[in-house]
């Protein structure tokens, strides 16, 4: 069982996070918990509108929210805005396919490997963290950027 | 080593009284169920009588003519003198039934914020103190943050000692002539300290204070006599003492249930209703508003039935006892920190620890994968995690059926998970 929820690139990702720490400058910033758990995270993105030119992140919980914080900040980085919304729909559909639908690597990336964990419900939540709160980070910073109010 | 174990208990023989302990879990691995202060299994007598209730006696109660009727009625009423001869309460109308040991402490902090009762010491207002502690349940903190809300009174905390112990070195200048109602736990559900009571009593009666008592963890694991406990007030709930979910107590001294207003409207609770106005029922009806969890009641009887039989003496000595061990254990488990007391000493068996690195969540779900059963969080004791600068621990309870067995593979499990993550 453990093979199917802690794959080795969960692991991996969990005890070498890639891109974590908080960085300036930054546009929105967004601070998501777990209530069940005490998990949180803090997700900051820079953009001109076009491009997420930079997701910075801190954090503390178990090793499912860590290694999905790395997974956000290695697929979305540098990505443009409607292609990282696109990357975090589709991961969202994976965490809630309880397991039944096979994940497109060219689109996730090493998230595929959270497809076991869509098969634990009290794990969902802590998949999830990073990228709820890096999908309030970036509507709040898209919205600032349309509405041209200053940041 | 001094490992071995005297209880007073044949647990072999209990274990063989609760058959889900028989279950093979995921990968055929046997269960060992180490989550008994989250809820308790239930022993064959519970479900037993709870499908005979149903099967035989199913009723409403106090309302109906025919024989059902009476008999449900008897049954819900027999469970209530079970109760009332459990913990010693003097009185069997002291005994009201809940839902669950939060609706009971919701039941005393919202009847006191009411502003409904006719005697000033019953109703909180600006210039009122109401004191709680810092190992709270979140069931008995969120209910005094919305009555000091609502009421203007100040919200005032114990703290805790690096120990895991009530720091009482300000008891005099928390509980004061300003104070009105002090609401502690019993044995915190987090930490395993088993609180001084009877002390925190005292001084609250000093200066006028009611005492109410969280007896959530308590009330299941040791003799509970409320004439020797001193307080005016005690909620428990009856599925971590081996009864069924959906059913609590709220025990309280005679008096003061006579002077609190009702709590939620509804049958059964009133005298007469009429549309200028109503009168209430007295106590424990006046709080047992609508129809009540029957079965629920009748298979909490059978659990202090069953607990009595194996005598609340034997139940503490042996939950003492496996606790001792654990404490042993874990501290050969090279990473593990116990937050709580460390020694046997006024602790009840309850052990929250860390391990070194590992997320509490990895701890359980690794442990999980072996078959045992933890749990892992911050226990709705938050501040009690924000004191100790932790975001959750792992938690192993123990109870009536836990073995040494059940221990060591819990030691054991903790050493693949250090493997597993290491």
């Amino acid at each position: 069982m453990s093979d199917s929820l802690y794959q080795e690139i969960i692991l991996d990702h969990y005890k070498n996070p890639h891109g974590r720490g908080l960085r300036e400058p930054f546009d929105a910033e967004a601070h998501h918990v777990n209530p069940t758990c005490g998990d949180e995270i803090t997700v900051r993105v820079a953009t001109d509108g076009a491009t997420l030119n930079d997701l910075s992140y801190d954090g503390q919980g178990c090793s499912i929210s860590q290694a999905s914080a790395s997974v956000l900040y290695e697929l979305l980085n540098g990505r443009r805005i409607e292609d990282a919304f696109a990357v975090e729909k589709s991961f969202v559909e994976l965490m809630q396919s309880k397991g039944a639908i096979e994940p497109d690597e060219a689109v996730l990336g090493d998230g595929i490997a959270f497809v076991g964990v869509a098969k634990y419900p009290a794990r969902i939540k802590c998949a999830l963290l990073s990228w709820m709160a890096f999908k309030d980070a970036l509507s709040r910073a898209v919205a600032t950027t349309e509405g041209g109010s200053p940041s | 080593m001094a490992r071995e174990v005297t209880s007073p208990l044949d647990v072999d023989r209990v274990r063989k009284d609760f058959p889900i302990l028989q279950r093979r879990l995921a990968g055929d691995h046997p269960l060992v169920y180490l989550d008994s202060a989250n809820t308790s299994q239930k022993p064959q007598p519970v479900l037993d009588t709870l499908t005979e209730h149903y099967t035989r006696h199913n009723a409403n109660v106090a309302r109906a003519v025919h024989q059902l009727g009476e008999e449900a009625t008897a049954a819900y009423e027999g469970a209530r003198d079970t109760i009332a001869t459990f913990i010693g309460a003097p009185s069997r109308d002291e005994v009201i039934f809940a839902k669950n040991a939060s609706e009971a402490l919701n039941l005393v902090a919202n009847t006191l914020a009411s502003g409904l009762a006719d005697d000033p010491r019953y109703r909180l207002g600006p210039g009122d103190d109401i004191v709680i502690t810092e190992m709270e349940h979140h069931s008995n903190i969120v209910p005094w943050q919305l009555a000091a809300q609502r009421t203007g009174a100040r919200l005032r905390w114990f703290g805790i000692t690096d120990e895991g112990r009530l720091d009482l070195a300000q008891l005099d200048e928390l509980i004061t002539p300003r104070t009105k109602v002090v609401s502690l736990v019993h044995q915190s559900n987090i930490l395993g300290t088993l609180n001084d009571v009877a002390l925190i009593a005292a001084r609250a009666h000093e200066v006028g204070a009611l005492v109410l008592v969280d007896g959530a963890q308590s009330v299941p694991h040791m003799p509970i006599d409320v004439r020797e406990l001193g307080v005016d007030l005690l909620a428990f709930t009856g599925h971590k003492m081996c009864g069924p979910t959906g059913i609590g107590v709220l025990w309280g001294r005679s008096e003061v249930l006579d002077a609190l207003p009702p709590f939620l409207g509804g049958g059964e609770m009133i005298e007469t209703v009429a549309m200028e106005g109503s009168t209430f029922a007295a106590a424990p009806h006046k709080f047992e508003a609508g129809t009540p969890p029957i079965a629920q009641a009748v298979g909490l009887g059978a659990a202090a039935d069953y607990l009595s039989g194996l005598g609340m003496a034997h139940v503490n000595a042996h939950v003492e006892s496996i606790t001792a061990y654990a404490l042993n254990m874990l501290a050969d488990v090279d990473g593990v920190t116990i937050i709580g007391p460390d020694s046997p000493v006024d602790r009840g068996g309850t052990i929250s620890f860390t391990l070194d690195g590992i997320h509490p969540h990895d701890v359980g779900q690794v442990l999980d994968e072996h078959g045992v059963a933890v749990r892992v969080g911050h226990h709705c004791a938050r501040p009690v995690c924000v004191r100790y600068g932790i975001p959750a621990t792992t938690r192993a309870s123990f109870y009536v059926y836990t073995t040494t067995d059940d221990i060591d593979a819990l030691a054991d499990g903790l050493e693949r998970v250090k493997r597993f993550f290491g």
